[in-house]
């Protein structure tokens, strides 16, 4: 293979003319920090409240939590942030989709948002499956003590079954983290965005890449670590993860 | 105190699991209601606070009619006590939280009201020591009396009984039974599901009874442990008392 390595690359100027090539993936990488974050909070927020339709005895929230999962869990991300980002200003009226095409930062929050939604569906199935597999006597007890559902959910259901689906949420936080590359498509010059930009002004395609994968395993292990500290306070002592 | 009249409930179309079951537990009484399993018992007394629907008949507690649409459920339930066969305290709460958290979110108790009557009553059932301490760390029988404890932290007006015995070894019966004595004595108005003759036969004011959905007897203890009328109550006796 004829390949010049050059690891002193990421010193040199990069053809912005602002900083060195390793600021571009800096910037690359908090942007995807930055993007996996908002997605994320998104995610949760919307699959809490799907997962709880879903778990809830009523037909029409069951029925609804079932559309909703299936609808954003069966059409592949790339189609989906597709839809949001080219489909979605098309069929609004004009004015809206105008105003919607125009807004700055535009290709973050359809990120932002498209990845979130995704997510979400894969929180709420698991989540309610997190609510399932906790004893029926839980409910009826916190029923029996004339909490109403809600405040049932509130104080007992949900602090259990989250902590029950703590460790394969951290799995979902990680892959939302690395979904956010697909962004790429509508324009987000995240982390992966920046590696192929550094990679087209300076062909190092190796060098650009090696120090990208570098930057999302960093991330990742860091959440896998925050995760298993929070895995560890949350722990019931002689329960669930408990010693 | 509950009135149980002519209660009628299906499972699905055809499965019928209670037919026509009247009684009533009057203030201060303690009824016992006993049978085969699957005789319905868990669930006539699950009717009574409304933890299961029943389709015909009514039930009045209190002088409020329990399957009355415009009955404030939580409310109601918020004034009987239910202890069921798996303790169902809270597992992510210290033993004290459990006692509070109805207390405070279901009866607007300030957090040192509700400590102090928490307190009070863990003292009550010898459990002071464990106050901070999760469920998982207690036996059995602790965490019934547990149970019992914060049923009575909302000075229920009835309490209702569901196998309060029947998970437990047999070492840790009586000490269980020894509280649920001491509350009949103190003029408890108490429903309980047990199979436990010994306590019915010490406490009980009447004994009901069950078989296949159906109040078979509902006789005064003295009466039912004397000479139960029905064939099948003398049958299930025998074999109750002669192992």
């Amino acid at each position: 293979m004829n390949y010049n390595w050059n690891w002193h690359i990421f010193f040199e100027q990069n053809p912005t003319g602002a900083g060195t090539y390793l600021d571009m993936l800096v910037a690359g990488l908090l942007l995807t920090i930055k993007t996996a974050l908002l997605a994320w909070v998104i995610a949760l927020i919307f699959g809490t409240i799907v997962g709880i339709l879903r778990s809830l005895p009523s037909k029409t929230a069951s029925w609804i939590g079932f559309g909703y999962v299936e609808f954003f869990r069966n059409m592949p991300l790339l189609v989906q942030l597709f839809l949001w980002f080219f489909v979605l200003p098309e069929l609004l009226p004009r004015a809206a989709g105008l105003w919607m095409k125009q807004l700055p930062n535009a290709p973050f929050w359809t990120a932002a948002i498209g990845v979130g939604l995704f997510m979400s569906a894969r929180v709420a199935v698991q989540l309610a499956a997190g609510i399932a597999s906790l004893p029926r006597g839980q409910k009826q007890a916190a029923t029996a003590l004339g909490l109403t559902t809600g405040q049932g959910y509130r104080y007992v259901l949900l602090p259990i079954a989250f902590r029950i689906i703590l460790p394969p949420l951290t799995s979902e936080f990680l892959n939302t983290i690395k979904n956010t590359s697909v962004a790429i498509t509508i324009g987000l010059i995240e982390l992966t965005g920046q590696a192929r930009a550094m990679q087209e002004f300076s062909f190092q395609v190796f060098e650009a890449f090696t120090a990208a994968t570098v930057m999302y395993l960093a991330i990742n292990i860091i959440v896998v670590t925050g995760m298993r500290f929070l895995e560890r306070s949350l722990a019931i002592p002689g329960y669930i993860a408990g010693k | 105190m509950i009135e149980i009249s002519h209660v009628n409930k299906w499972y699905g179309p055809t499965f019928q699991v209670l037919k026509d079951c009247t009684t009533s537990v009057a203030k201060g009484e303690v009824v016992v209601v006993c049978g085969p399993s699957g005789s319905g018992k868990s669930t006539l007394i699950k009717c009574v606070n409304a933890l299961e629907p029943f389709q015909e008949g009514q039930i009045i507690l209190d002088g409020i009619k329990v399957n009355d649409p415009k009955t404030d459920l939580p409310k109601l339930r918020a004034r009987v006590g239910m202890v069921f066969q798996h303790f169902e305290l809270f597992p992510h709460l210290r033993i004290i939280e459990n006692l509070c958290l109805a207390q405070e979110k279901v009866l607007g108790r300030s957090h040192g009201e509700a400590m102090a009557k928490g307190e009070k009553l863990l003292e009550r059932v010898g459990l002071t020591v464990h106050a901070n301490k999760y469920p998982a760390e207690l036996s059995g029988g602790q965490q019934q009396r547990v149970a019992i404890a914060r049923a009575l932290a909302m000075d229920p007006i009835a309490m209702l009984f569901d196998e309060p015995t029947s998970a437990l070894d047999p070492e840790m019966i009586s000490e269980v039974l020894d509280v649920m004595v001491d509350l009949a004595h103190e003029g408890m108005t108490m429903m309980v599901v047990t199979h436990e003759m010994g306590f019915a036969s010490k406490v009980a004011n009447r004994v009901i009874f069950m078989d296949k959905g159906e109040i078979v007897e509902d006789a005064l203890k003295t009466d039912f442990f004397g000479s139960p009328r029905s064939e099948r109550a003398q049958k299930f006796l025998s074999k109750i008392l002669s192992h």
